[in-house]
């Protein structure tokens, strides 16, 4: 699949932004962190800013973008619609839980209750990107069961790193919040290469025989129907040389998983403001580490549709 | 409405015959005239005389070359929309854009719902879809919607363009959900298949497999042939199969 | 054709709608009864030379769409690739516009515009001169014309025999090799029998010629599960779906099929009666040597043909229905020894160098495949025979109650005609055709009136006496029939300058095109003054050694003047060749003309009845152009042409529309047979009709006559069809067609290359005769594989048109270029291993005439001694409205590089045109090459590269971006 810059930015972007809103909104609400007009400004803004940029992005990766009102209406069948209708909605509990905790410093009550419906948001829009590329049966990659944990997995990882960094940041970071960081990106580098796993040892039933119903023996493209790349090659057909791919993945591993770990351990034994800037550094690495990794997720998955031209 | 509905009156597609299909291309260019002008025109034509040309085509024609222990074939292979039963393309549409039509099964995009998202295109395993970058629609065959039931055409022209032009007769139109049309008697007899049906879209459409060295090859019984036993050899039986 | 069938959307009564096509009631709001358009005008299409019938949907004035015509017996409603991108040819921003003058040097594209006076005037000033000098150094060739019956006779009129079209370089090798066997060919002159073979044989016949009706034919045979064999070094379009593919090696078509006719023989599996009524296989041969009438037949006084009377034994007309020929023996009339050539035949074919075992390796296919053939063959023909249920007479006034068939067909085309030995392979393919007894038989192969002719048919090529202000006494074109009537002055030196009727290509019936313009260049026979060309892309895709031809275009002597001094060059498109034109003159697209399609020309007639048509204006151009044959009858006017104006030296015809409805080649015979008469009611022959046009446009834009059921086969010997032949000035009389398996006007070059008679061939060229002017079908290996050292060049190159291309024309079609815009040189996937080559590798292809760059394609269904390559995709920048970046121009390449003109010197030093021997036609298929991986940096790019053309005046850039149609539908949905 194409790894267009938009949706590559967009996932990982609202990953970060909903696992750090859920984050806030869960913590903040409930008073496990204190509000703080500053702390609450930035983190907010953070979260609100990498959602919205997300979705700015992805929208401009409309054909139509101003009719992208429409896609609220599917969605009793379909995840983007789903998808939509849920970043959408989470503005609302979390708009509510800005005012009330960065605003108005508070939390518990009504502030709480939108804290959580907002996390609750955030977990749920994440589960329909997820489910999007995990419903998607020509994408054997993507139609597996490593996808829907590993958006949720991404979202809690990133947010997470951010959320430390955050608190970290503000001079209010915890050994705990460091620790939870930690976990999940050594999590997440262990669903990575589970998931990496998985798909190079995946066996697709799908192949060129059953493409063109031709049973038996070998099917090789002698020509395709047109001499220059059309759309469905520039969109689906996009390949990416096993060398290549190994070199990316090690960077993947290296920006978003083993570097942040090792900086968030460092931040564990060193105290402010070496902590700190350890814990910015660790999550501005994963964030590059992520995009690389998403740019793969893409550029990895391969269409069915490809089998019709050989590649 | 993305939603399927439950099931379909008629269904409406396509037999494609892999045996007799040559790969002339006509039902590639047939499409494309009509449908340029047609339901979902134009089908545009990006740097058309350039180093960089890409169109929007709801056709397009393959050459495979398939090979088993019992010999091998080049195998022409038109690809377009199956107008499956249970398409994907349909369901993922956050709009409702893509839809399935109750009457006839004939999945189509309503333009002005569209929003280019393109996510039908990848929950298409077969490449039906046809992105207009210009237009900034998804595009696809309508089976010539606006040619089957079209009263200002003469009745035996009411068929899809690609199936009046095919000149092999490779491509046949009719209704797959009546076992008794002369289409379903066609994919009984000749063992029509579905494509990537592991997938579970239950594709309309069907493809008749080449017949070259399967059991429904053309065949002559022929013996080997003898040397004439006459005396005097060939010349000899010439003279006596004369005198008769 | 096929009576009361169902009606269907096309040719094929399955392709029905459905039963009820009343919309349903979807409540989504779709139109589904569009408006299609105001008006539809039925014409003849001319995206490839097949000429189907088709439906112009006009809108708003505008094309909207073209589909195929339902009632035309071409195509019965359907339309290939090319024609319904038709559109996107009409509108191409290539077309020309206006007429140009050369302004720049030659080749470089620097032209100004002017008027057609201007241009006519030009011309005429230019022409006039020639005629009053000396005719011949006009030298017109009109290339893929379709009108060669008017350009012939105008060029008769103008009183020069340099004239062809484009048959040379095509298949004139497949129209004389059946011409002078059968009296008919395939394609135009014939076709397969596709309601009743059971058994069809394609021989080198890529996607092109006859498009539709060998796509509608395959598909009936498809649809009944008839055995379709092909015989082809490349597995693709028909070859694909062929229950038997055999990838022979190029050019040993002839050998594998003299293989089947030895097993045949041996087998004693030929149709012995067949061969007695309708061929000379029991006329006597003289047995003679050093006579000179060795190899003639014996005939009587009266100048028959006679045969042996086994009974009798005596001597018989061999034409006489009761006698009791004999078809073996030796046989002594008047004191010589004389054999039944069927003897002869035997003889031949039955010698163990045409076994099966023998010829083998030689041709790529395993002696079991030959012999399964043979036996399939023999199974299908004796076993399987047919009869149709009809009564018929034959020309002896026998009636049989039955018509008898052996349901075998064969095609062939271009792989078999483009080598320098297709001639005797296409005699080959007959020869094997009418020993099976299966030529114009139900099942077999059939003959499309106005064939079959005599073999050879008459009339003779005109231009032995080429005199100022005057008109050659007949026809440049025709057939000889000896020594005789060749175009050679007495020293043997050739009178045309194509040296076609000469002893280097003695039954050249359709010219060589392919050596205007080296000879004219050479001045070899003579220099010319003014080449003439219409719609032949000369300088790039029609001509062998492209590179050579360009330099010949533009080279100058050495007072600075061009050698070619004057070319005058008519095309609708900015092709290669228009830059090398000193005057322009712009021709219209097809849809915007008169034409056509003459049973005097290459006609479209069906086995079941003849039949013509037209072409007329359906949009008017939008440009300065005009229709090249309107521009010939107003040139041969101002030239004051005898046939071209009235006594009182006024234009006789208006334009062409006037031409083809008011000219009459011989009382009462014109351009076009239907509705003849002053009221419309004769056929072939009768009055001018004045609606004729308007009654050919009511009916669809052709006519056809459907013959009756008995007419319908043996048409050789069909009492019948014979009298109706006559009638429509078909044949000359009503006789019997003798299918000429031993061809004696063949031996009559032999006799004079042996010293005999007035007309005696040069000492050089006497061996080439004497080699190839045999008689009897035989094989040798093609030229270029005796002259090139094998082990150097191990490969064939093989080119083939894809069936959405026709020529060079398909790249300015924004459709048809998208299916294919870089051509791939196809290698076997073992010998590009053997070589170390990969899928994608860029390479040199190597002959001893140059070397050309493109990109491989590895693939198995090709005989793995043969490479081979889309044709005519290759251009060069600048031309034909492209852009600069174009796929073709940077990756396409064009094999015509590297294939030679010139045949290697003999012993004496003299270079023959790269043709066959015997009719001239260009041997484009022989060429051998080597294949050698390109440097790295040399990757990516087609070499050799040539300067860009300048485009003409006035000419707009292509545009970035189509959306054809959006219009129609924004009105429709205004409206709504």
């Amino acid at each position: 699949m194409h790894p267009a810059f938009s949706v590559v930015f967009f996932t990982t972007a609202t990953g970060a932004g909903y696992g750090l809103l859920a984050l806030l909104g869960v913590l903040g609400g409930l008073g496990f962190v204190e509000p703080d007009f500053w702390l609450g400004l930035v983190g907010m803004g953070l979260a609100l800013g990498l959602i919205a940029a997300g979705l700015l992005s992805s929208a401009g990766h409309l054909g139509r973008p101003e009719r992208a009102w429409r896609a609220f209406s599917q969605w009793r069948s379909s995840w983007l619609s789903r998808e939509g209708v849920s970043s959408v909605a989470t503005f609302i509990p979390a708009g509510l839980f800005g005012i009330g905790w960065v605003f108005l410093g508070r939390s518990g009550g009504w502030v709480a209750v939108a804290g959580l419906l907002a996390a609750v948001g955030a977990v749920a829009t994440v589960c329909t990107t997820g489910m999007i590329y995990a419903s998607l049966k020509p994408i054997a990659q993507w139609h597996s069961r490593f996808t829907l944990p590993g958006y949720l997995i991404f979202s809690a990882m990133t947010g997470g790193v951010l959320f430390n960094a955050l608190l970290q940041g503000f001079g209010g970071g915890s050994r705990a919040v460091l620790a939870f960081a930690l976990v999940l990106t050594l999590l997440g580098w262990g669903w990575k290469l589970a998931t990496w796993r998985h798909n190079d040892e995946l066996e697709i039933p799908t192949t060129a025989n059953t493409a063109t119903g031709l049973a038996g023996g070998t099917v090789r493209s002698l020509e395709w129907p047109h001499t220059e790349e059309n759309y469905l090659l520039k969109e689906m057909g996009f390949r990416i040389a096993r060398k290549h791919s190994a070199k990316l993945r090690r960077i993947t591993q290296a920006l978003a998983f083993a570097l942040p770990a090792l900086l968030l351990a460092g931040a564990f034994v060193l105290t402010w403001p070496a902590a700190a800037v350890l814990s910015v550094i660790a999550a501005l690495l994963q964030l590059a580490g992520m995009l690389v990794e998403r740019w793969l997720f893409f550029a990895e998955a391969k269409h069915t549709v490809t089998l019709y031209y050989g590649r | 409405m993305t939603c399927l509905p439950a099931q379909t009156d008629k269904k409406l597609g396509l037999v494609i015959d892999l045996d007799t299909c040559v790969g002339c291309q006509a039902c590639v260019t047939a499409c494309k005239e009509w449908n340029t002008g047609g339901h979902m025109a134009p089908l545009t034509d990006i740097d058309p005389y350039g180093g960089h040309v890409d169109g929007v085509w709801f056709n397009r024609v393959h050459a495979y070359e398939h090979t088993t222990e019992m010999g091998g074939r080049t195998v022409n292979f038109p690809r377009s929309c199956l107008h499956c039963e249970t398409p994907a393309c349909v369901t993922v549409c956050p709009t409702g854009a893509s839809y399935k039509r109750a009457s006839d099964g004939i999945v189509l995009v309503d333009e002005d719902k569209c929003i280019g998202c393109k996510l039908c295109s990848w929950a298409c395993p077969y490449g039906a879809r046809e992105f207009d970058t210009q237009v900034g629609v998804m595009k696809k065959c309508t089976l010539c919607v606006d040619r089957i039931y079209n009263d200002n055409l003469a009745e035996e022209d009411r068929v899809p363009a690609c199936v009046a032009a095919c000149p092999t007769s490779a491509r046949h139109f009719g209704d797959l959900g009546d076992p008794a049309s002369a289409v379903s008697q066609l994919v009984t007899a000749r063992g029509g298949v579905d494509l990537m049906p592991e997938l579970g879209y239950r594709p309309t459409n069907k493809y008749l497999p080449p017949r070259a060295h399967t059991e429904r090859a053309a065949k002559v019984p022929a013996p080997a042939l003898e040397p004439v036993r006459a005396e005097g050899g060939f010349l000899g039986w010439i003279d006596r199969m004369l005198s008769n | 054709m096929s009576h009361g069938a169902p009606r269907g959307a096309n040719s094929a009564p399955s392709q029905r709608p459905l039963a009820d096509t009343r919309a349903p009631d979807e409540g989504d709001g779709v139109d589904t009864s569009p408006g299609v358009s105001d008006r539809i005008a039925k014409t003849t299409c001319y995206m490839c030379a097949c000429r189907c019938g088709i439906d112009v949907h006009i809108k708003d004035g505008k094309v909207r769409y073209i589909n195929g015509n339902k009632d035309h017996p071409v195509n019965r409603g359907v339309i290939c690739g090319k024609g319904s991108a038709g559109i996107m040819q009409h509108y191409s921003p290539a077309r020309l516009k206006k007429p140009l003058l050369r302004s720049g040097p030659r080749g470089s594209g620097e032209f100004r515009e002017i008027e057609w006076e201007e241009a006519f005037s030009i011309a005429t000033e230019r022409l006039s001169a020639i005629r009053r000098s000396d005719p011949k150094k006009l030298a017109f060739f009109t290339g893929r014309d379709q009108s060669q019956s008017l350009t012939g006779w105008w060029a008769s009129q103008f009183g020069t025999p340099n004239f062809a079209a484009h048959g040379g370089f095509c298949s004139v090798n497949m129209a004389a090799g059946g011409l002078y066997t059968i009296g008919g060919s395939f394609w135009e002159f014939g076709e397969p029998d596709w309601d009743n073979t059971k058994y069809f044989m394609l021989f080198g016949v890529a996607e092109d010629h006859d498009s539709n009706p060998i796509k509608i034919g395959l598909g009936k045979l498809k649809a009944r599960g008839a055995k379709v064999v092909s015989i082809n070094p490349c597995r693709t379009g028909y070859n694909a779906i062929a229950d038997d593919w055999i990838g022979i090696r190029p050019g040993t078509d002839g050998l594998f099929v003299l293989a089947l006719v030895h097993e045949l023989l041996k087998a004693g599996r030929v149709d012995l009666d067949y061969l007695l009524r309708y061929t000379n296989a029991h006329v006597l041969v003289i047995q003679e040597p050093g006579a000179a009438d060795d190899g003639l037949f014996v005939r009587d006084a009266a100048g028959h043909p006679l045969a042996w009377d086994r009974v009798a034994k005596t001597t018989v007309r061999a034409a006489d229905p009761n006698a009791k020929p004999a078809l073996t023996g030796s046989h002594t009339v008047n004191g010589r020894r004389c054999v039944p050539v069927f003897q002869l035949l035997a003889d031949r074919y039955l010698n163990d160098s045409y076994s099966p075992d023998a010829v083998a390796g030689r041709c790529g296919v395993s002696a079991d495949t030959i012999r399964r053939i043979a036996a399939e063959l023999a199974h299908v023909a004796f076993e399987q025979a047919i009869e149709l249920p009809v009564a018929w007479t034959d020309w002896a006034g026998r009636r049989h109650e039955t018509i008898k068939g052996r349901p075998i067909s064969m095609h062939a085309m271009r792989g078999i005609s483009a080598h320098s030995n297709g001639f005797h392979t296409c005699r080959a393919i007959h020869l094997l055709q009418v020993l099976l007894g299966t030529v114009d038989v139900p099942g077999g192969f059939r003959f499309k009136p106005p064939y079959p002719r005599p073999a050879p048919p008459g009339p003779k090529p005109a231009g032995k006496d080429v005199r100022p202000m005057t008109p050659l006494e007949g026809m440049p074109l025709g057939f000889v029939c000896g020594p005789d009537d060749l175009l050679v002055d007495g020293a043997g030196t050739p009178t045309r300058i194509d040296k076609a009727y000469s002893w280097e290509a003695p039954l050249a019936a359709h010219g060589l095109m392919h050596s205007v313009i080296r000879n004219a260049w050479a001045g070899d026979p003579y220099p010319i003054d003014t080449l003439l060309m219409y719609m032949s892309n000369m300088a790039w895709n029609s001509s062998m050694n492209t590179v050579e031809t360009i330099r010949m275009l533009t080279d100058k002597d050495a007072s600075g003047d061009y050698k070619i001094p004057f070319i005058i060059y008519s095309d609708a498109y900015y092709s290669e060749t228009v830059p090398f034109a000193d005057l322009v003159l712009p021709d219209t697209t097809y849809l915007e003309r008169h034409d056509c399609i003459s049973l005097l020309d290459r006609p479209i007639s069906h086995a079941d009845g003849p039949g013509d048509a037209i072409r007329h204006p359906v949009v008017e151009p939008d440009r300065d152009v005009r229709p090249f044959q309107s521009v010939m009858i107003e040139l041969g006017a101002r030239l004051g042409l005898p046939g071209f104006v009235n006594a009182d030296g006024l234009a006789k015809y208006r334009d062409y529309a006037d031409y083809i409805v008011n000219h009459e080649r011989t009382p009462g015979i014109g351009p076009l047979a239907g509705w003849r008469g002053k009221d419309g009611s004769s056929i072939g022959r009768g009055e001018a009709n004045p609606d004729q046009l308007q009654r050919y446009i009511d009916n669809g834009g052709f006519w056809h006559h459907d013959f009756s059921a008995d007419q319908r086969y043996y048409k050789m010997g069909n009492r019948a069809y014979l009298d109706f032949a006559a009638e429509m000035g078909f044949i000359a009389k009503a006789e019997p067609i003798v299918f000429q398996l031993y061809s004696e006007p063949m031996q009559r070059f032999r006799l004079a290359a042996r010293g005999h008679g007035k007309v005696q061939p040069p000492a050089a060229e006497r061996g080439r005769i004497e080699a190839y002017m045999d008689p009897l079908p035989f094989w040798y290996a093609p030229f270029e594989e005796d002259a090139v050292d094998l082990e150097q060049y191990p490969l064939h190159a093989l080119t083939q048109r894809p069936m959405h291309m026709y020529h060079s024309w398909g790249s300015q079609n924004a459709w048809l270029r998208q299916i294919t815009s870089q051509n791939r040189l196809f290698v076997h996937a073992k010998t590009a291993a053997d070589l170390g080559l990969v899928d994608d590798d860029w390479v040199w292809i190597e002959s001893v005439n140059g070397r050309v760059k493109g990109q491989i394609k590895l693939v198995d269904g090709v005989n793995p001694d043969t490479v081979w390559t889309w044709n005519a995709i290759g251009k060069r920048r600048g031309s034909w409205g492209l852009k600069d970046d174009a796929a073709e121009s940077n990756r396409g390449f064009l094999l015509n590089h590297i294939i030679g003109d010139q045949t290697a010197a003999d012993a004496s030093g003299k270079r023959y045109s790269n043709s066959d021997p015997v009719t001239g036609q260009a041997a484009w298929f022989d060429v051998r090459v080597r294949i050698v991986k390109c440097a790295a940096e040399e990757a990516g790019f087609t070499e050799p590269q040539f300067e860009r053309f300048r485009e003409p005046p006035r000419f707009q850039p292509s545009p970035d971006m189509l959306q054809f149609g959006a219009e129609f539908r924004m009105k429709r949905e205004a409206a709504e």
